[in-house]
């Protein structure tokens, strides 16, 4: 066993983990802000790789990377403003029926639309390819991708924790209550991030679309892992989903390493221990309106 | 039922009771156990064929081909006039996972009636309609699955199987890798499908290997969910192999080819299962290689070109492997009715064992080995044209000629059926 074999693995997991955050930290925001388990959050991951692998024949494959998450974003809006906004105050079981309704009827419209077969995607020659640095293997997209994952990263943070609009959603968060009797609506605040959430989501379908097989039941791959993700570091937490989505990748290639047959099944046993150990996940706050 | 549910969850009160929902339940059972009329009707009413295959899962891209491979076979038999004056009347089903397959097909064939099952492509799935279909002494024709141990010890007197076992597709690639120098003295990594046939598929490969001084430097046992293949090719670098071998199915061929092209590893990949529909969703630029299939749109019999004609006019595109084999299945068991003017198992079970052959659009024709049920028939290896030098996926793939050679027996490439595991 070379060691940096090993730590080959756990810079590689450390790329994939950006990649769940993606995912993940919409589902984070949408349920702390709303109140809402979004159940279709893997429909619009599935629908930005679709909507990418629609335009790229035209629009090439940067400008269509950068155009379906914002195309995606504006269904976002639809979904939010006829849908969603109805659920806040009901029983959450009513929203979990709803979205989970949404994201059937979603996998069939992209069936009907797109047809059942997989849509061909493919990397651009120029950055496909590797870069060897100390003796250690990184896909050339994979580094891209993670630089494009951190940069969106460092924009949600800076809007939730720098500006005024930021300062409304995280007092949402906690009292809604109390905002609304400050005069403020939070209503355009609650559609502003569930547009950012799906966003993000388009966003990891668009880059991960050249990399894995685009079909229509791809959403419904991806959100168990997101879930996990979320458990994991705790509702509400922003760094607690980034801290969960980088262990998780990290546990997998790691598990993959020694024990290649227990790699789908290590990110539950991580969930696993984690629940045991701190039952709000790791950095997961306490949210005054869902204590009772 | 769906109704009592969603009306409880609603918080309203229901218009069902539990009590209710049961006896109408039970009513239903017992209409359906007394419907006996159907057994005299189905002397001279349409045959049924309960079609299972899986449209969801890392196999239900390919679901959807076989569907209309079979769908299109019906409506052509059935225009003709049917098969033995009676047209035939396909039910097609999602079989979801071996649970679910084997519970569908007993309802199949307890409640709708059906005459007989056909379809699917896993091979898990496969073994689990196979025991139902024994049980209910009923033909089940196993379109697409590969595994050997379907025609060896898990082979059934009731489950005849169309497509190319594991390792028919090995020799088929086999022989064209060791034409070009490929296989003696050279180190394979392979990566394989953890379940029934990708286990098989490697002990196949592995034979293969002995056979022919090849080393197997290492193995990985992938699951079926996986998407994400980028720690297993960490794995192949370091291990520096001379070769890749690809023992994967469905989608998780299409994910390992695109991820291998992005990271760009300089070792040739091969493959011992590929199907035309996971090729084409890796995109151009992404497979390369050489790959066995039963079936490729570019043979060049008439016949062939011909259906590819008739399927483009049908559905607006160009039929892969699973919409072929689900095609011919369905007019083989049409040309066993028609042959013996009956829809019963006994009498097509002892037809199709006959060695009666088969036109199947291929330059030789096919029959079912009476021994373990094969279909015997050619089949292909196909290479991987160099980017660039094709316009698009349908033009990417080149047929390299039907194995075994026109002079060889065409059992060559099947397993042998001497001292063989399958005892009916």
């Amino acid at each position: 066993m070379q060691i940096v074999f090993l730590l080959e693995q756990v810079v590689n997991g450390l790329v994939l983990g950006g990649y769940y955050l993606l995912i993940a930290l919409g589902l984070s925001l949408i349920f702390s802000v709303g109140g809402i388990v979004n159940l279709s959050h893997g429909a619009f991951y599935a629908l930005g790789a679709y909507v990418f692998v629609q335009l790229s024949g035209t629009l090439g494959f940067t400008a269509a990377v950068a155009v379906s998450p914002i195309v995606v974003a504006l269904l976002g809006i639809l979904f939010e403003r006829f849908i969603l906004r109805r659920f806040y105050n009901e029983d959450p079981i009513l929203s979990l029926l709803v979205t989970f309704g949404l994201a059937l009827v979603a996998e069939q419209a992209i069936r009907m639309i797109w047809g059942a077969a997989p849509l061909p995607a493919t990397l651009p020659s120029e950055i496909r390819g590797s870069v060897i640095v100390g003796n250690m293997l990184f896909s050339k997209y994979r580094l891209l991708m993670l630089l494009v994952i951190a940069v969106a990263l460092g924009g949600i943070w800076l809007l939730l924790n720098r500006t005024s609009f930021g300062r409304v959603v995280r007092a949402g968060i906690q009292d809604p209550d109390m905002v609304a009797a400050l005069g403020i609506r939070l209503q355009p605040y609650l559609t502003t991030v569930v547009m950012l959430g799906v966003g993000l989501a388009a966003l990891g379908g668009a880059m991960f679309a050249p990399i894995t097989t685009v079909h229509p039941a791809m959403g419904s791959e991806i959100l168990t892992i997101a879930f996990v993700v979320v458990i994991i570091g705790g509702l509400g937490s922003f760094w607690g989903v980034v801290l969960a989505a980088v262990l998780v990748g990290v546990t997998r290639g790691v598990t993959i390493y020694f024990a290649p047959a227990a790699s789908e099944a290590s990110m539950y046993v991580l969930m696993f221990l984690v629940l045991l150990l701190r039952p709000r996940g790791l950095l997961g706050e306490s949210i005054a309106k869902f204590e009772s | 039922m769906k109704t009592y549910q969603t009306s409880r969850l609603a918080g309203q009160k229901s218009v069902l009771t539990r009590r209710t929902a049961l006896k109408l339940a039970g009513g239903t059972f017992a209409a359906s156990t007394l419907g006996a009329p159907a057994l005299v009707r189905a002397q001279t009413g349409p045959i049924r064929i309960g079609h299972l295959t899986p449209m969801t899962g890392f196999l239900g891209t390919l679901g959807g081909w076989a569907v209309e491979g079979a769908q299109l076979a019906a409506k052509e038999i059935n225009a003709a006039g049917g098969a033995a004056g009676r047209q035939i009347e396909l039910m097609s089903e999602d079989s979801i996972n071996p649970e679910n397959g084997a519970t569908k097909a007993q309802r199949m064939l307890e409640r709708d009636g059906v005459d007989f099952l056909l379809g699917e492509i896993s091979s898990a799935t496969s073994l689990a309609i196979s025991e139902v279909a024994a049980r209910n002494e009923k033909l089940f024709v196993a379109v697409g699955p590969r595994s050997d141990v379907l025609r060896g010890e898990r082979c059934s007197r009731y489950m005849f199987c169309t497509d190319i076992p594991n390792t028919a597709m090995v020799n088929a690639v086999g022989t064209s890798l060791k034409q070009d120098g490929m296989v003696d003295g050279k180190k394979f990594f392979t990566l394989t499908a953890d379940y029934v046939f990708g286990h098989d598929l490697l002990a196949a490969a592995k034979s293969f290997f002995d056979a022919n001084n090849a080393e197997l430097i290492g193995d990985e046992l992938i699951a079926t969910d996986v998407t994400d293949f980028s720690p297993f090719i960490l794995k192949v670098r370091q291990a520096n192999p001379d070769v890749v071998c690809l023992n994967l199915a469905g989608n998780q061929v299409t994910n390992f080819v695109k991820q291998y092209a992005e990271f760009g590893l300089p070792y040739p990949m091969v493959g011992f299962n590929l199907n035309t529909a996971d090729a084409w969703a890796a995109g151009v630029g992404n497979l390369s290689g050489t790959w066995p299939t039963v079936w490729l749109d570019s043979v060049e019999t008439p016949e062939s070109q011909a259906f590819v004609e008739r399927f483009k006019a049908e559905y607006g595109k160009i039929p892969e492997n699973h919409a072929w084999i689900s095609y011919i299945a369905v007019q083989i068991v049409a040309k066993a009715i028609e042959e013996t003017g009956s829809a019963a198992t006994p009498e097509l079970i002892d037809y199709l064992e006959s060695g009666a052959k088969f036109d199947i659009m291929k330059a030789r024709q096919a029959y079912f080995r009476p021994e373990d049920h094969q279909l015997i028939q050619e089949a292909y290896a196909f290479t991987v044209k160099d980017e660039g030098t094709y316009d698009d996926v349908y033009s990417m793939l080149q047929l390299d000629g039907a194995v075994p050679a026109p002079d060889a027996p065409l059992e060559s490439i099947y397993p042998s059926v001497e001292g063989g595991a399958c005892k009916f």
